[in-house]
This record gives structure tokens, C-alpha cells and sequence, in this order.
């Protein structure tokens, strides 16, 4: 797979090796994520798919083995790290903080302040400037039924709050997005506005990591399938090729990837 | 296999996602609406309530000019110590600890003017110093050793007294003789007269208190930090907050306030006595409470603790005033507590 | 110093030393709290005594005023570490009768110091200061100076707080008496009815609680010119927030303890007269009588007339007024405590 590709993964993880104590998480894996592209991640309970995403993302570093962004070498010791570095996620609990606004949550951690002295002596922030550009964030991504940027985030619905931290990532996020699965606690409506968001996202030019066991919605929406299993990489097919019953047995081990007609390791588009 | 269009047959459907019977919000409703968005709107309202209430019973001395400055006055101490515990209690802590940093500072501040004979200016600086040091040895307590803070300020608060105790032998250090030898120690007591209203240099100290800290914890990153850390510490600390440096700077800033507290304490009494602030930590939890501030972090005003120790004086001042027995001051003051925390668990509902 | 505070801080702490290697016994001492200097104060004339007795003391404090349950839970370790005798200031004179009938059924003597017990012969003696005349001393004194105007007197009295303790009930009523008021009931505070009394307020014994209250009770009515207060601390407070409207010359203050800062405040003109009392000689006294207790058995007898031994209460004043024997502040810092 790592043949001379005129493409090169903008992540990628080599031989990531994870142990909590007697249990081996990560088991070798590999891991490539492409640029323009929206790679989901999908495995059965306990596969290994969040110690996989947090070896990438520097929240629990890999035992053995390398992360590369952007073809250099990482060396992430916390999600801060990675998240300086432009890997940005959206986790499963949103991460956002309930009684702050909706400006608030989307700076949070990294505040505007005032130019000139008021903000250099005074530390003062910039809530005009801070609520622009929120606006701007939220309309460019559609998403224009929030009426006041000054909402508490408490009182958006779950697709709206999530719909902040997409835009919060996706603002910030320069290089990589993850999702950790966006559309679990969702309804079917505000599912659809995720998934075309996560479309937007991608074709605004950064790729995403789509980690769901929602088979239908990642058939739909990706372009590549990165199928893990017993800590490793076990396949990664396409949807226009393997049907979702197909990727499920895969997945489970019900089926040999190898045993399909379009091979185990898909290539990326322009590979 | 095709694939179920099961989203093809929803789009078929209604656009309502769900239908609310959006019937005329009732009076309740609206009232909780909006205490929702204004929490301090409530202690306001019952500081004015209470005002009238006085008025009417005591009549006219009550209003009179003099009179509340006094009520403001009184409320000072307890005033600037809640600063301290609002910071903490915003963070979803609590500091049981401050009355014992206060009288310790305060200890410290007397004792090595006078028996040291330190240059008072000196020895109001080591006060702070020592009033930073208890809140670093708080912060440091619940944030590497991760002890629960009600727990924590709890051993503290005893540890402090001790070390208050000790080191003033038990002994009263009497206002005369610090107005003679270090009078700079009873600075935050000079008063002045504004049309027949009397206000201390401590009270204007507790004013810009907190102006400062309303400017802070509103209009500086810090402050959101604070709140976050409160609100949702998992989401703040994904968000890339080091939740550990935010907790730890309340506590030192709250120290430092205790310190402050002292300062203006001697300026009120005059002297230095160890046994000073006994109630201090509870009068604060209740001044933070009354105001509006949740105790379970991340939501509240600073002014509401303003206010809160506004209702707890105006209510000891009028019932004193009406004659009325100590008792019923403190039942009142219970009462007022459980009504703001009723209340603050019925606004949150919405 | 920081040895003996260390102790005092032991207060749950079973301390059971075996009593063998005790020259003549363990005697134990349990205050009120470790934090009023009054308290502080006791303990070093009670440690002295039994160190020149040779005998060991074993000292234990409530919490706070009004803490039951500690001192309960000090005699029964003192009763398991084998003292010969127990010195208590009883919190509450009534709820402590049961632990202490334990412990003299155990063969301890039991002394009250400072505050009978309630019945008073539930202890073995008292050693207390007379804290009702006390008051009067102070109430006289104050009635004397002000001669004539006594019968227009506007009286401020800031007593400790809304429990009723019975040092707070004896040293108000035997002000009010000391006077000329009427007491009504002389078991209570504040009920009585006599138009110079503008109120009463309660001050926690501290100085901040006394200008508080001072401050209200002036907010009642600014003619006050008779202050009684319960301690030198509460009325420290009090001359602080007369002076802060520029009264403090024209309002008499007594007050009862004296403590030496008190006393230097009656030097200083802050306080008209306190009414002095000798815990040292109470704890003293008491770990006297304990050695003999333990030597021969023979318990302390009474003052002739009254139910405890009276440790003696002196007036202190400057300003001594007719019919009232006092010593001046000179005086009585020679004899001061704290």
C-alpha cells in the first residue's frame, strides 16, 4: 500500500503497538488518511477504534509505532499537541460547555482579545469581533436557524449543538477533522444536517475521520471504509464496491476480505 | 441488497419534527424563563421587597441615608470574603477555609508590626504573602492530590486556625496600641460623610472588589475559563483548558481576597484578635447562595453575592431595628437560604 | 507554646496513658473552647499548679460555646485514663450532669470552674467566679457616676448570643440589678420593661460582633449613654463604633473580665469600669483541691453562704464612684490574666 503514490496520506499511523496492562488494544495497525477524502473507521466493541484515534490524535500515545502529519514525524504527548498540530475532533460528548454561549463555545480555549493596550494590559475579550465571526462560521456551514450567537449552548437542540462543534473543528481545525460518532444521539432530520455537514466539510478541502457504527449513514457518506478488527487494520473498502452487508462481515469476521472481488485495501481516489 | 430508503420515505413525511402545543406560556413559566437568563433578578427582588417590608415596619429611620450606609458597611467583611467564595463555589468548590486564612492574615499583619516591629507596610504585604500561600496549599490539595475541595477546606480551615492560634499565643492585640505603633494597619477604616451617608475606605474596597472581579471573570479569557471549569471540567479540558492552573489560581486569588479581608477587618474593629471570623466561612456560602450562584459551578453573577449579603444585612439591621429577638434573625436568614436554593433548583428546570 | 496548643488540639483523641508511672495522678481540665483567652488562660494556672504538685494534667475542649457532646465524650476519657479528679466549665450546666454522676461514681472528684452545674451539687465544689455580682458591681458603678441622670439613662446591653447561657443571664440580670431595675424574671434576658433599657443585641463575645451590635442598638436610639457588655472584647468593639460617630465620650461602657487588654482599656478611658475576675486562681484552686482529693480523700468545702467558693470578683475603674469599692487600672494589671 505505501507504493510511490503520487498521493500521500495527510495522517498516517505505522505499526501503532497500545498495551493496558495484559490487554493489547492496538496490535500493529497502520492507518492512512488521504486528503480530500472522508475515511470512516468502523469495528465491532472493543476492536480497537478509539485507542486507534487517540494514538493519532496524541490523547493516549502509541506503546510503539509512528503518527506522520503531513509526511513529518509527530510526537504527541495530549490531544493538545495534536490539536495545535490541526488535527481537530469532535467527540462523542460534544465537548461543549452547557451555560456558555454559543461565541463562547466556539473560542473556547482560545479567546479573542481586544487589539492595542486594552487587550494586552487588560486581557480584555473580544466579544464583538468573537460573535462576528461565530456567525460567519455557523452561515458558511448552513446552519442559520440559530437566532442569537449569545444562546447558551444549553438550549440548542442536540443537531445544533453538534452543529457548534463541527463549526468549532472545522474553523479551527486545519489539517485533519475526526468525528467520533456524530449521529448516535440524533435524530433522522438532524442526522441528514450532520451528514451534509460532514460533506461541506470535506469539500471545503479537509478530510475527515468518520468513526459510526451507523452502517447506513457511512455507506452514505464516505469514500473510503477503514474496517478494524482484533486491534489491526483488517481491510478498507469502498462503499461503491462492497455492500453494507458485505462490510459488516467483514468486520466480524464472518467474511475474509481478501475473498472479495475488489481486493482488501482499497486505494484512494487519484492513487 | 439494496439499501432501505428508509430516508427517502421520511422525507415524505411532515416537516414537523415534533409538534408543541405552543399554547400561551403561563405567568410561572415566564417568570422561570426569565430568572433562567437573569438569576440575579431574584435576590434583587427580594432586597427591594425586603427595603419596602422595613420601611413600613421600622418607618423612615430605616431609609434614612445613614442607616443603609451602615447596612453596607456592616455587610463589608462578609462582602469581600464572598468574592473569594463566588470565584470558588463558580468552579463547583467550596472554600470552608476563608474565615481562618482571614483571621490568620489578619494575626500575622498585627503581630509582626507590633511585636516584630515590622514597618506596617511590611507586614500588610506578608499578610497577602501568607494569605496567597493558604489558597496555593488549598489549590495544591485538590488539584494534584485531586481531594475533594468540601473535604479538603474542611482540614484546612482547622489547620489554619491552629496556626492562627499559635502563633498569637491567644492574645487580643488592642486597638489603641496598634493606632499608635502601626495605624496604616486600620487604613481600610477612615470613613467620610457623603449627604448624611457614611462610607469606610473598606467599603469602597469591597465596591471596586468587585468591579475587578466582575470585569475578570465577564471580560477576560480567565473568567470564561473559570466558568467553563465549572460548568463542564471534561469539556473544558478537551477544549484545551488546563482545568488543574484554573483551579488552581481561585484558590490563590480567593487567599488573597481572605487577605484583604483582614486588612479591612482591623480597619473595622480596630484590633487584632484570633478569635476574629469564626462564621466567616458559612456567612459567605450563605451571601454566594442568597445571591444566586448555583452551587454546583459554572453559573451565577458575581453581583448576586453583592446582593445576597445586602438581603442577610438588611434583614439583621431591620429585624434589630424593629426589636424583634435575635432568634427570628436567624430564622430568617435559614429561611432566605432554602427559598434561593429552591428557587435557583425551580429556574434551572426550564 | 506550640506544644501546649498541640495539646488542646487533641481533643478526640483517646489519650490513654496508663496511670502508673504518675507521680500523683492524672487530673483532667475541660473547657468551654480552647479559643477564648479566658480558657487559654485557665489552662496555663491549672498546668503550673500540677506541675509544682507533681501531678499530671490532661487538658479538653468543646468546639465552640454550647458544645455538649465533646466535653461529654472528654470525661469519659478521662474516666477510662484513670484521673483523679476532673475541673470542667460546663457548655451546659444541665446536659452534663449524667457524664459527670458517671465519673464521680467512678471515685473522680468534680469541680466546676467558672459555670455551676445545674443542680449545682451535681459537682463535688464549684470554684467560680460570683459572675451575677459581677454584674451588679459594674451596674452600681455605672448608676453612681451617673448620679442623677441614672433615671434618664438610655441602656444598651450586648450580651453574648440568643442561648441564654447562664453566664451571659447572671452578668446582664446583676448589671440591670446592680442599677435599679426591675428583673422580672432574673433566670431571663430580655424581658424586662423598664423604659431606659433601648435594647438588647447579641455580640458573639467578639469585637466585631460588639460594634455590630453596638451600631444597631445606636440605630434604635442615638441617646445611648450606658453600655453593659459580656465581655472586654465585645466592648472594644462597641467603643469602636461610637467612636466612629464621634460618642465615645459621652457613653459609659463596662464590661466584666479582666483581661489585661481589657484592663488597658479601662486605662485608656475605652471602658469605664469591668468587674475583674481570677481564672488562674480558679484552676489553680481546683488542681489543689484534686491533689488533696487524692492524697487523703477530703473533698473542698464551700464558701460560708453560698453554693460554690467564690474566687472573687474585683471592681476596676479610674473613675471610682461612691458606694462601690474599686481598685485602680494600675492596679489591676498587676493582676491580670492574658
Amino acid at each position: 500500500m505505501a507504493e510511490a503514490n503520487q498521493l500521500q496520506p495527510i495522517l498516517m499511523g505505522r505499526n501503532l503497538v497500545k498495551r493496558y496492562g495484559r490487554v493489547t488494544a492496538l496490535d500493529h495497525s497502520d492507518f492512512d488518511l488521504y486528503p480530500g477524502e472522508v475515511l470512516a473507521v468502523i469495528g465491532d466493541n472493543g476492536a480497537g477504534k478509539s485507542s486507534l484515534i487517540k494514538a493519532l490524535t496524541g490523547a493516549a500515545p502509541p506503546d510503539i509505532g509512528e503518527v506522520y502529519l503531513d509526511g513529518k514525524l509527530t510526537h504527541f504527548k495530549n490531544p493538545m499537541d495534536g490539536r495545535s498540530a490541526g488535527i481537530e475532533t469532535v467527540y462523542q460528548n460534544l465537548a461543549v460547555s452547557p451555560s456558555l454561549n454559543i461565541a463562547d463555545n466556539l473560542f473556547l480555549g482560545r479567546e479573542l482579545k481586544k487589539a492595542g493596550f486594552l487587550g494586552k494590559w487588560f486581557h480584555m475579550l473580544d466579544h464583538k469581533e468573537m460573535q462576528r465571526i461565530a456567525r460567519d462560521k455557523l452561515s458558511e456551514l448552513g446552519l442559520l436557524t440559530i437566532q442569537t450567537i449569545n444562546q447558551p449552548v444549553e438550549t440548542l437542540s442536540g443537531g445544533q449543538r453538534q452543529a457548534v462543534a463541527v463549526a468549532r473543528a472545522a474553523a479551527f481545525g486545519s489539517k485533519v477533522v475526526i468525528m467520533d460518532e456524530p449521529t448516535a444521539a440524533l435524530g433522522v432530520k438532524e442526522s441528514r444536517r450532520v451528514l451534509d455537514l460532514i460533506k461541506d466539510v470535506r469539500d471545503r478541502g479537509m478530510p475527515v475521520v468518520l468513526i459510526s457504527h451507523n452502517m447506513p449513514h457511512v455507506w452514505e457518506v464516505s469514500d473510503r471504509i477503514h474496517v478494524h478488527r482484533l486491534g489491526k487494520r483488517h481491510a478498507v473498502i469502498k462503499p461503491d464496491t462492497h455492500t453494507m452487508s458485505e462490510g459488516v462481515a467483514i468486520m466480524t469476521g464472518a467474511m475474509d476480505p481478501n475473498d472479495h472481488p475488489a481486493g482488501a485495501f482499497a486505494q484512494p481516489k487519484g492513487a | 441488497m439494496a439499501t432501505d430508503d428508509f430516508e427517502a420515505v421520511a422525507a415524505k413525511a411532515g416537516g414537523t419534527v415534533a409538534s408543541f402545543e405552543v399554547e400561551k406560556l403561563s405567568l410561572g413559566e415566564r417568570l422561570q424563563r426569565f430568572l433562567h437568563n437573569y438569576p440575579t433578578a431574584a435576590p434583587i427582588f427580594v432586597l427591594l421587597l425586603a427595603i419596602l417590608a422595613f420601611y413600613l415596619i421600622v418607618g423612615e429611620k430605616f431609609l434614612a441615608p445613614f442607616n443603609l450606609s451602615l447596612v453596607l458597611q456592616q455587610v463589608t467583611i462578609i462582602g469581600i470574603i464572598g468574592v473569594a467564595q463566588t470565584l470558588v463555589v463558580l468552579t463547583a468548590g467550596i472554600d470552608l477555609s476563608v474565615g481562618a486564612v482571614m483571621v490568620l492574615c489578619s494575626v500575622v499583619m498585627g503581630r509582626t508590626a507590633i511585636e516584630m516591629g515590622l514597618p506596617s507596610g511590611m507586614a500588610i504585604m506578608l499578610g497577602f504573602v501568607v494569605g496567597a500561600l493558604c489558597g496555593a496549599i488549598n489549590g495544591f490539595l485538590i488539584t494534584r492530590l485531586r481531594l475533594p475541595p468540601f473535604i479538603t477546606t474542611l482540614g484546612t480551615w482547622s489547620i489554619f486556625f491552629a496556626i492562627n492560634l499559635w502563633y498569637s499565643q491567644s492574645e487580643t492585640i488592642r486597638s489603641q496600641d496598634i493606632a499608635e505603633q502601626a495605624s496604616l494597619l486600620q487604613f481600610m477604616g477612615i470613613s467620610f460623610e457623603i449627604w448624611g451617608a457614611r462610607f469606610t475606605l473598606g467599603t469602597i474596597t469591597l465596591i471596586l472588589l468587585f468591579i475587578g472581579m466582575w470585569y475578570a471573570l465577564n471580560h477576560t479569557p480567565w473568567g470564561r475559563h473559570v466558568y467553563a471549569t465549572g460548568d463542564d471540567p471534561q469539556a473544558a479540558q478537551l477544549a484545551g483548558i488546563d482545568t488543574n492552573k484554573v483551579l488552581l489560581s481561585v484558590y490563590i486569588v480567593a487567599g488573597v481576597i481572605c487577605a484583604l479581608a483582614a486588612w479591612t477587618l482591623i480597619g473595622r474593629v480596630g484590633s487584632v484578635s484570633p478569635q476574629a471570623g469564626q462564621t466567616a466561612n458559612l456567612d459567605s456560602i450563605t451571601a454566594v447562595v442568597i445571591g444566586g450562584t448555583s452551587l454546583f459551578g459554572g453559573r451565577g453573577a458575581i453581583f448576586g453575592t453583592l446582593i445576597g449579603a445586602l438581603v442577610v444585612g438588611i434583614f439583621q439591621n431591620g429585624l434589630a431595628l424593629a426589636g424583634v429577638d435575635v432568634l427570628w434573625q436567624q430564622f430568617a436568614i435559614g429561611l432566605l437560604i432554602i427559598l434561593a436554593v429552591a428557587t435557583d433548583q425551580w429556574i434551572r428546570r426550564v | 507554646m506550640f506544644k501546649k496548643t498541640s495539646i488542646a488540639f487533641a481533643l478526640s483523641l483517646s489519650l490513654l496513658v496508663p496511670a502508673v508511672s504518675h507521680a500523683d495522678g492524672i487530673v483532667g481540665l475541660v473547657t468551654k473552647t480552647n479559643t477564648n483567652p479566658f480558657f487559654v488562660k485557665m489552662k496555663e494556672g491549672a498546668e503550673a499548679k500540677a506541675k509544682e504538685l507533681g501531678m499530671t494534667l490532661q487538658s479538653f475542649a468543646g468546639k465552640v460555646d454550647g458544645d455538649n457532646d465533646s466535653q461529654v465524650q472528654a470525661i469519659e476519657n478521662l474516666i477510662s485514663a484513670g484521673a483523679k479528679g476532673i475541673l470542667i466549665t460546663p457548655n451546659d450546666s444541665k446536659a452534663i450532669v449524667p457524664a459527670i454522676e458517671k465519673a464521680r461514681k467512678a471515685g473522680i472528684l468534680v469541680i466546676a470552674l467558672d459555670t455551676p452545674l445545674d443542680p449545682a451539687n451535681a459537682a463535688d465544689a464549684t470554684f467560680a467566679t460570683d459572675n451575677f455580682k459581677a454584674g451588679e458591681l459594674i451596674g452600681q458603678w455605672a448608676a453612681a457616676t451617673l448620679g442623677d441622670k441614672a433615671k434618664d439613662a438610655k441602656i444598651a446591653l450586648l450580651d453574648l448570643n440568643a442561648n441564654q447561657i447562664s453566664v451571659d443571664v447572671a452578668r446582664d440580670q446583676g448589671f440591670l440589678k446592680g442599677f435599679g431595675i426591675d428583673l422580672k424574671d432574673a433566670k431571663k434576658m430580655g424581658d424586662e420593661d423598664d423604659k431606659r433599657i433601648v435594647g438588647n443585641d447579641v455580640t458573639q463575645g467578639s469585637e466585631e460582633g460588639g460594634r455590630k451590635a453596638m451600631e444597631n442598638l445606636m440605630q434604635k436610639d442615638s441617646g445611648v449613654n450606658v453600655v453593659y457588655t459580656i465581655n472586654e472584647p465585645a466592648a472594644a468593639g462597641a467603643y469602636e463604633a461610637l467612636k466612629a460617630v464621634g460618642k465615645e465620650k459621652d457613653v459609659l461602657i463596662v464590661s466584666v473580665d479582666g483581661g489585661c487588654p481589657g484592663v488597658k482599656n479601662v486605662k485608656d478611658s475605652v471602658i469605664g469600669a469591668t468587674s475583674m475576675q481570677f481564672p488562674l486562681l480558679m484552676a489553680s484552686k481546683g488542681v489543689e483541691a484534686v491533689a488533696e482529693f487524692a492524697k487523703s480523700g477530703t473533698k473542698p468545702k464551700n464558701t460560708d453562704g453560698l453554693d460554690f467558693v467564690n474566687t472573687g470578683v474585683e471592681l476596676i475603674t479610674d473613675k471610682p464612684a461612691a458606694g462601690a469599692t474599686s481598685i485602680t487600672s494600675e492596679e489591676g494589671l498587676k493582676k491580670c490574666w492574658g
